[in-house]
C-alpha cells in the first residue's frame, strides 16, 4: 500500500481527502495511473499532455524529491509515502 | 557597523508580519537595517484582517508608504511603490543583502528567484494558500526555486490566495518564519536557518509541520552550469 498526501488545491478531486491510498504501484507513474482510476481528473492536474510531470508540481517519495531521481520512473515500495507539492503563490 | 539591507516584495498578508518581526528583531539586536518595502498597491478594507500594519484610516493610501511610516521608529524603512519586474528588479535589488518574497503571483515569484540568483543574494520565499503555508530559503550556490519547481503554471492552473483565500493567522506564522530566516542570513548565522535548501510547510488546521530537502537540479534552467546567469527571457 502506498499512501499519497493530497494538497488542498487538488482535494476537490479526492472528495476532500487529504490522504488517499494506492494498493499497489511499482513506480510513481503507476501510482498516478491508479490514482486516476480512483479519482478521475487527477492525472491531468499532475502530468501534462506528453505525460511529463507538470513544471509547477513536485512529488516527494518519502522525503526524496523525484525530480532529483528518476522522476516518474522512481521506484516505489510497499509502505512508501508520496507527497504532492504544488507551487503556491499566495501572499496578499 | 555596516547598515544591512533587506528588500521585501509585497507588503501584504505575509509582508506585513514579516516586516514587523524583522524590524522589531533588528532593533532589539541593535542591527542597523535598511528595509526596502516594494509594493505598488493601495490599502483596501479587505486587507485589514491579516495585513497588520494597516488601519481603517489608511484605506486608499499606498501600502509601501504606510508600512514605512509604521516601521520608521524601528529601522530605516524605505517605501518603493513600484512593481517588481524585469526592468525594475536590478535597481530595486541594488545593495541588497537579502530578498524576501511575499508576493501573490507565480510570475513574480519566479522572477524574484532569478533576480536574487543573478544578484548573488539569498532569497526567502514564503507563500500561503488556504490553511497551508510554506517557506524556502534559497542560498547562493545551492538549490533554487526552479530546482524544486521548473516554472510557474500556465493558464492560471493553480489558484492564488486572492482567488482561493488565505487564513489570516497562517500569514502571521509564515511571515514570522520568513523574518527569522532573513535575520539569520543578515547576522551571518546559517546554523539558525530552518529552510535553507529545504521546503518547510505547515498545515494550519492540524498544526502539522513538514520539511523536505531540495537538492540542486543539474537540469535546472537557472543553476545548470551551461545556463547564463541572466533573468532575461525567462518565465
Amino acid at each position: 500500500m502506498i499512501t499519497v498526501r493530497i494538497p488542498a488545491p487538488l482535494r476537490p478531486l479526492t472528495q476532500n481527502l487529504a490522504e488517499v491510498v494506492v494498493d499497489e504501484a511499482s513506480t510513481v507513474a503507476a501510482a498516478v495511473e491508479e490514482l486516476e482510476k480512483k479519482y478521475p481528473g487527477l492525472r491531468s492536474r499532475l502530468l501534462d499532455d506528453k505525460g511529463a510531470l507538470r513544471r509547477y508540481i513536485n512529488i516527494f517519495r518519502n522525503e526524496q524529491d523525484i525530480r532529483a531521481g528518476k522522476l516518474l520512473q522512481t521506484e516505489l515500495l510497499q509502505g512508501d509515502k508520496l507527497t504532492i507539492v504544488p507551487a503556491i503563490a499566495g501572499g496578499r | 557597523m555596516k547598515t544591512l539591507c533587506a528588500v521585501l516584495l509585497g507588503v501584504g498578508g505575509l509582508g506585513c508580519p514579516a516586516a514587523l518581526a524583522l524590524a522589531e528583531s533588528a532593533r532589539a539586536l541593535g542591527l542597523p537595517l535598511r528595509l526596502s518595502l516594494v509594493d505598488p498597491d493601495r490599502v483596501e478594507r479587505s486587507n485589514l484582517a491579516r495585513q497588520i500594519l494597516f488601519r481603517d484610516a489608511d484605506r486608499g493610501r499606498l501600502k509601501a508608504e504606510v508600512a514605512a511610516e509604521r516601521l520608521a521608529p524601528l529601522v530605516e524603512a524605505v517605501p518603493r511603490a513600484e512593481r517588481f519586474e524585469r526592468a525594475t528588479a536590478p535597481g530595486l535589488l541594488a545593495g541588497a543583502d537579502v530578498l524576501l518574497d511575499g508576493t501573490d503571483d507565480f510570475a513574480t515569484r519566479f522572477l524574484a528567484n532569478d533576480a536574487a540568483r543573478a544578484a548573488g543574494i539569498p532569497l526567502v520565499y514564503g507563500a500561503a494558500l488556504g490553511w497551508r503555508g510554506q517557506i524556502m530559503t534559497v542560498v547562493p550556490g545551492h538549490a533554487c526555486l526552479r530546482c524544486l519547481f521548473e516554472g510557474p503554471p500556465v493558464n492560471d492552473a493553480l489558484p492564488t490566495c486572492a482567488e482561493a483565500g488565505v487564513a489570516g493567522p497562517l500569514c502571521a506564522l509564515v511571515g514570522a518564519a520568513m523574518a527569522g530566516e532573513a535575520l539569520a542570513l543578515l547576522q551571518g548565522r546559517p546554523e539558525d536557518l530552518r529552510a535553507a535548501s529545504a521546503l518547510l510547510w505547515w498545515e494550519g488546521r492540524t498544526g502539522q509541520e513538514r520539511k523536505v530537502l531540495v537538492r540542486r537540479d543539474p537540469s535546472c534552467s537557472f543553476c545548470a552550469p551551461a545556463s547564463s546567469q541572466s533573468i532575461a527571457d525567462r518565465r
